[in-house]
């Protein structure tokens, strides 16, 4: 199965993991079991969401991303600042100290990601008034959305905007700025870093999916870059590099940002997965005709709540929105004749959002339906307390973990215990065992 | 012969928003079973429709679907107030949901005509103040 081979970007250090039952409980995907004391994570169910690395106790998930020094081999560095980093500094009162720092930690060129999302954003809008849509149209921003969608909701990958990330539009006008100024440069010469909030835009890049593709050769968080780029700051020169963003491409950190932009009002912005998941579970049954647009953000209020950031998400866009409020209303507009129709660039188009089906229980329906009816009646079973001792999120998935042979049904510890209390009184009872 | 595979679920008629709850798990046991995407779907909307109606009308009740290879069979049950008319009800556009019902934006009166259109048989069995019991059959192929 394609889904299977997977790179993710969340990871587990096993030395720091105690087998607890934190991650288990909260993967919204059910993608986690403990097995042998440690956490073990199902990369074909792992939508690289990132609440396993916010919720360990003992730091022992982590995201993998690339370390600074992964530039070194290019000679033309660009940063791609995504725009939930710059919610991130106290005292920060004008964006152009933030990209005159980058600069000063030894990149060559910036392009704002929040530049491209203006270009997003404007592509949008043309589209939103294209006939035969699929509507609602849902964002395809957040990475880890469109792969919930893609292994989850087979109805609503044609539901997807299929316009390619503020991210990826960035990288592409990015070099094509870097070869048009410096044509001296080779292709492989341009090493372009985007600066992420989260490991689900790192999982994309390092994948470079099957039927998509990517501009990005390196990915650092934000987290890496905050302390390098706080020294690099200086409040008392003034900047020599302006920022390009207008008060809508940074408004795109923020759950709500995407929407609001489109100025149509008909749009729902959903935040934090599990407030997601519940959306697009209406969304299958309901088609919510009433609405255009629907903006989804697997982290809480918007990419700010991006679990490789540093601020406090509220904080963070309470500071974005004192920031925007200095900037133009857009920094990059797509023009075009009235009388002509707005077509997408090809190299904006991504690749197809293909529903990744799960795997079903059995070779056949009829293999499936026995397997379903063992579940079932070992499920009926278990105490239904869904406690995670036995390493499998819940009752239901343990019975079904047994019947794919991974686990035995007395793992069950609840169980377990009562038996040994019914055996216990037997023996006291002199009754023997 | 494989034994059918039988759900219960009960729909709590107290909570109007966990209307849907029920719908959404037969189709993610369907999909773990392999079933074809057009039959999921059609089993949701019948259900989903059905649990709506369950809620609106009769404070609850509870559905069974049974599945077979070939075919899935979905009973919806409830001890509400019975339909009046039903091939009135069964025509688009009629309701008698409440006023504060329609203004949620439900009770347009699709409910028993899209039941009717997704499922490839249904029977409606109903008595006033007794309760009604809805069959459908959804095929497979």
């Amino acid at each position: 199965m394609e889904n299977t081979v997977y790179n993710h970007s969340v990871s587990l250090n096993p030395d720091k993991c105690v087998g607890c039952t934190n991650c288990l409980r909260r993967c919204p995907t059910e993608a986690i079991r403990i097995r042998d004391g440690k956490a073990r994570i199902d990369s074909s169910r792992c939508i690289d969401c990132g609440e396993c690395i916010r919720m360990c106790s003992h730091k022992a998930k982590k995201a993998v991303y690339d370390r600074l020094e992964a530039l070194d081999r290019f000679k033309w560095k660009i940063a791609l600042p995504a725009p939930s980093l710059y919610g991130q500094f106290n005292n920060l009162s004008d964006l152009d100290y933030l990209i005159d720092g980058l600069y000063t930690m030894g990149f060559d060129d910036v392009y704002e990601v929040s530049r491209a999302a203006e270009i997003v954003t404007g592509y949008t809008r043309h589209y939103l008034t294209g006939k035969n849509l699929n509507k609602p149209v849902i964002s395809s921003a957040c990475p880890a959305v469109v792969r919930l969608i893609r292994l989850r909701y087979p109805e609503l990958c044609d539901h997807l905007l299929p316009i390619r990330s503020p991210m990826e539009i960035a990288a592409i006008e990015a070099r094509r700025k870097a070869m048009r100024e410096h044509p001296e440069l080779k292709k492989e010469d341009i090493g372009i870093a985007f600066i992420s909030p989260c490991p689900a835009k790192i999982s994309f890049v390092k994948n470079q999916p099957e039927n998509d593709r990517t501009e990005v050769d390196v990915v650092l968080s934000v987290s890496e870059v905050y302390f390098e780029l706080i020294s690099a700051m200086d409040a008392k020169k003034t900047p020599e590099h302006c920022s390009e963003s207008g008060m809508i491409g940074v408004g795109w950190a923020s759950s709500g940002g995407e929407s609001t932009a489109l100025f149509n009002e008909k749009y729902l912005a959903a935040d934090g997965i599990e407030n997601v998941i519940r959306v697009l579970d209406h969304l299958e049954d309901d088609s919510l005709s009433e609405l255009e647009f629907i903006e989804l953000n697997a982290c809480n209020g918007g990419c700010t709540g991006g679990v490789l950031t540093v601020e406090n998400p509220y904080i963070a866009s309470a500071r974005l929105a004192g920031l925007r409020r200095t900037l133009p209303i857009a920094g990059t507009v797509i023009r075009h004749k009235d009388d002509e129709p707005v077509a997408l660039p090809d190299e904006y188009v991504p690749g197809a959002f293909t529903y990744l089906p799960a795997k079903t229980l059995g070779e056949t329906v009829r293999e499936s339906l026995d397997k379903m009816a063992k579940i079932e009646r070992i499920y009926a079973r278990l105490p239904d307390h869904d406690c995670g001792s036995c390493g499998s999120p819940t009752c239901r998935s343990f019975a079904e973990d047994v019947v794919k042979g991974e686990v035995t049904e007395d793992e069950c510890i609840v169980n377990m215990r009562t038996l040994i209390e019914d055996l216990a009184k037997k023996i006291g009872k002199g009754e023997g065992i | 012969m494989t034994a059918p595979l039988r759900f219960h679920y009960d729909i709590d008629g107290e909570n109007f928003t966990s209307a849907g709850e029920a719908s959404v798990k037969v189709k993610k046991s369907l999909r773990q079973l392999g079933f074809p995407q057009e039959v999921i779907r059609r089993v949701a909307i019948a259900m989903y429709e059905g649990e709506i109606n369950m809620v609106i009308h009769a404070e609850g009740g509870w559905a069974e679907v049974t599945v077979y290879p070939d075919r899935i069979e979905i009973v919806l049950c409830d001890r509400g107030p019975g339909i009046k008319d039903v091939e009135l009800a069964m025509q688009a556009g009629y309701s008698t949901a409440p006023e504060q019902i329609r203004s949620l934006g439900f009770g347009a009166g699709m409910g028993l005509p899209n039941m009717k259109a997704n499922s490839d048989t249904m029977v409606i069995d109903t008595k006033i103040g007794v309760g009604t019991t809805i069959t459908m059959t959804v095929n497979v192929g």
